[in-house]
């Protein structure tokens, strides 16, 4: 951290979703949050919660009807809801890269790897061909791909749901991004892969500064990689904290059910899994009420008739009328820890 | 609970009661309807009496040992309702256009030896393309098996046809990931639901099936209201209720949950995992559960057996596995899971495996790990293939150097180790 200005400050992000005759979709709902340089930082939430919008939104990636965009997405300096489609392209690959979930969809079909790789370092990084295929096949040998010059040559098909996501690294790291937003990007993988490549995330943030914005709905995964956390719930930020206090001591009820619900390698045996009753569809409007409050245990009568605010409370912030207490929430944190 | 075979010796599967397995299944079913039919059908084709302990060798193995007693510890009733042995599926790689030839297997499922144990729950884990979920569906005959045996209750399912295995299905049912494609979007929940009420003419008269439908909804807790709606009008949570209310409706004795819920969100799995449980309390299930989610196994388990790329690598109750994991394969996959903790994850160990699943259609020599395995040693591993051996009570591992790997004697190569 240490710099005055953050590397991105999104400020009131909201998206909505609009199509004739049909009521809209708030996808996502006045979102605020800065990254620093270097610094990681989780974004949690269930499908739905808005987190995936929420990066598109900051890419420019969204389609151009039936979209609004309101609020302030600020990198560097610079607005980049208002930037020209032209300046945008410039920002994007090489000082925002994105990695998605679902590698092979996101990477062309038809297309040698090498060349995807290339195209890159030739658009931004001005390469001609021959250093271009050079400098690939050294990307592909920094995200662990062994043969590097036989891969630049085959099609995503012939490459393992491993391979295909550091691929996928190598042509976002190609540049040296500022900021990589990586959107589920171990969801479609094998846990044993999912070390591999979380290690390799780790390392390239570690090594070249790097600040990653990390979207995922896997609580372990926020756990060893991110410093701060940001847990969404239809479309807003209940919850924020640096990882430690969040995980020690969960306040929002949301954050405390997810904890409580997924059973843990290290719990202790015949600990039960204490759900949260219903659906992430079962919603109240923010406009006039907590959108959680249909599935909360601690739910008030205030709660569906009053929206709560996003306010500091010690080392976070929080959105709720009635948190869990600080003595409950360190309970709810050390609960089912190794004896 | 009781455990006829606790005190047996050791080497014992205790082998289904001929008489107690008739009288159990007159009881399960009940109406009038099925003595009906099993008088004018008589024995079902293939049928073998239950066998005797000396009558058949291969459901004595020590593998069967383990499980059996694994489960009476675990709280389970000490017999076993489903028993594989070298059970393989290979699936042709075929060539050509016009003159087909096959030029090679892959062995997706390759000698497996499997017990589930009565009323427990056997979890299967392994990564995508190991087998897991091939093996499932051999045990239900979804796939036919290329060698092997499948016995259920002594019955040998591989040798039923017809009517026979017909009826034979209804004992044993099969969950599905995705409960979307599984449903079929343009039946509603009373369609869907009667359908296998209808199929097996368990409930006569619609009216009658419509109650029992309204029942199941509640069991799986759903509102009766529902019956009229469509899969799509659901959410995910609850599309998966109605695809286990489908798998019990004709109260199963064996249920196949192939990944139940790494298709629903966080907070909804508890939600299932919950449901399940409750329901192999209620209704007697035995439940093969297959997950790449080692919490989820473990906490559902009562059993764990490991997959790697055909073969099961360790097997023993889900206490000591993840108490005491053995197999090389084992402490990286376990070492690989994220946990929800700053602290636990800032200090433990990771060892990280190279590479991926080799190719079924081509496994290593020796042990098949052996590719990836930072533990690897010089000859032995490619030249002999590890057998399933008893290393610890009740916990067999396929590997060489098992006992010098938990004794530290063999250390993991430094760079597959971070943390």
């Amino acid at each position: 951290m240490g710099i005055a200005v953050a590397l991105l400050e999104v400020s009131d992000l909201a998206v909505t979703f609009t199509r004739r005759g049909r009521r809209d979709v708030k996808a996502v709902d006045g979102v605020s949050f800065a990254v620093d340089a270097g610094e990681t930082l989780g974004l949690v939430g269930e499908s739905g919660s808005g987190k995936s919008v929420t990066s598109l939104a900051i890419m420019g990636l969204l389609p151009p009807k039936g979209v609004r965009i309101g609020g302030s997405v600020e990198f560097t300096g610079r607005s980049l809801l208002r930037m020209r489609q032209d300046d945008l392209r410039d920002v994007r690959g090489r000082e925002i890269a994105m990695i998605f979930q679902d590698p092979l969809s996101a990477l062309n079909p038809v297309v040698p790897i090498g060349t995807q790789v290339t195209e890159v370092l030739v658009r931004h990084r001005k390469l001609s061909g021959s250093d271009a295929r050079r400098e690939a096949a050294r990307l592909l040998d920094l995200v662990g791909i062994p043969d590097p010059d036989r891969r630049l040559k085959e099609y995503a098909y012939q490459l393992s749901g491993g391979m295909r996501q550091r691929a996928l690294i190598a042509m976002a790291v190609a540049c040296q991004p500022k900021l990589l937003i990586a959107d589920e990007p171990t969801t479609a993988l094998d846990v044993t892969i999912q070390a591999q490549i979380l290690e390799l995330l780790k390392g390239l943030v570690r090594e070249q500064g790097t600040a990653l914005m990390l979207i995922t709905h896997d609580l372990g995964v926020v756990a060893g990689l991110c410093d701060r956390v940001n847990v969404m719930y239809s479309g807003r930020i209940v919850e924020q904290a640096d990882r430690r206090t969040l995980f020690v001591s969960p306040r929002h009820p949301y954050t405390t059910g997810l904890l409580g619900s997924i059973p843990r390698l290290d719990s202790m045996e015949g600990s039960p899994l204490r759900p949260i009753p219903g659906s992430p569809t079962d919603t109240l409007p923010w406009s006039s009420a907590c959108a959680f409050a249909p599935r909360c245990q601690r739910k008030l009568e205030v709660c569906t008739t009053v929206t709560p605010e996003l306010e500091p409370d010690g080392p976070r912030w929080l959105r709720c009328h009635n948190p869990v207490p600080a003595e409950e929430a360190a309970a709810v944190g050390a609960e089912g820890r190794r004896e | 609970m009781s455990n006829p075979a606790g005190d047996g010796p050791r080497g014992a599967v205790p082998a289904p009661d001929p008489d107690r397995n008739g009288r159990d299944r007159a009881d399960r079913d009940g109406g009038d309807w099925l003595g009906d039919v099993a008088e004018r059908a008589g024995p079902p084709a293939g049928t073998r009496p239950a066998k005797g302990r000396g009558a058949d060798p291969q459901t004595q193995g020590p593998v069967g040992t383990t499980i059996a007693e694994g489960a009476a510890e675990g709280g389970a009733s000490g017999d076993v309702l489903l028993s594989a042995r070298g059970l393989e599926v290979h699936f042709p790689i075929r060539h050509g256009i016009i003159i087909e030839r096959t030029i090679g297997q892959v062995r997706a499922v390759d000698g497996v030896d499997l017990d589930l144990p009565r009323g427990g729950t056997y979890g299967l884990v392994g990564e995508s393309g190991c087998g897991k979920s091939t093996l499932g569906r051999a045990l239900l005959r979804l796939v036919e098996p290329t060698a092997g045996t499948v016995t259920i209750d002594g019955v040998d399912i591989l040798a039923l046809k017809g009517e026979a295995l017909r009826r034979q299905r209804r004992q044993m049912q099969m969950v599905f990931q995705d409960p979307m494609s599984s449903l079929d979007p343009r039946q509603n929940v009373e369609s869907i639901l009667a359908e296998p009420l209808k199929t097996h003419n368990i409930v006569r008269g619609s009216a009658a099936r419509l109650a029992r439908v309204r029942e199941l909804l509640e069991i799986v807790g759903l509102p009766g209201s529902s019956v009229s709606r469509y899969p799509h009008e659901f959410s995910g949570g609850q599309r998966q209720r109605i695809g286990i209310a489908r798998a019990i409706a004709l109260e199963p004795d064996l249920i196949v949950a192939d990944e139940p819920v790494s298709a629903l969100d966080v907070s909804i799995q508890a939600q299932i995992v919950n449901l399940l449980e409750e329901l192999q309390q209620r209704l007697g299930l035995t439940y093969l559960v297959i997950a790449h989610d080692l919490a989820v196994v473990r906490h559902i388990s009562d059993v764990v057996g490991v997959m790697y790329l055909g073969v099961i690598v360790e097997q023993t109750s889900s206490h000591h596995l993840y108490a005491e994991p053995l197999h090389p394969y084992t402490r990286a996959l376990m070492s690989a899971v994220p946990i929800p903790d700053p602290d636990v994850e800032d200090t433990r160990q990771r060892i990280l495996l190279s590479g991926d699943l080799p190719s079924p259609a081509n496994p290593p020599s020796g042990c098949r790990f052996r590719t990836r395995c930072p533990w690897v040693q010089e000859t032995r591993c490619a030249d002999e293939v590890p057998v399933l051996r008893e290393v610890r009570p009740d916990h067999v591992v396929a590997c060489h150097w098992t006992e010098q790997i938990a004794a530290g004697q063999i250390r993991p190569r430094a760079e597959a180790v971070v943390g």
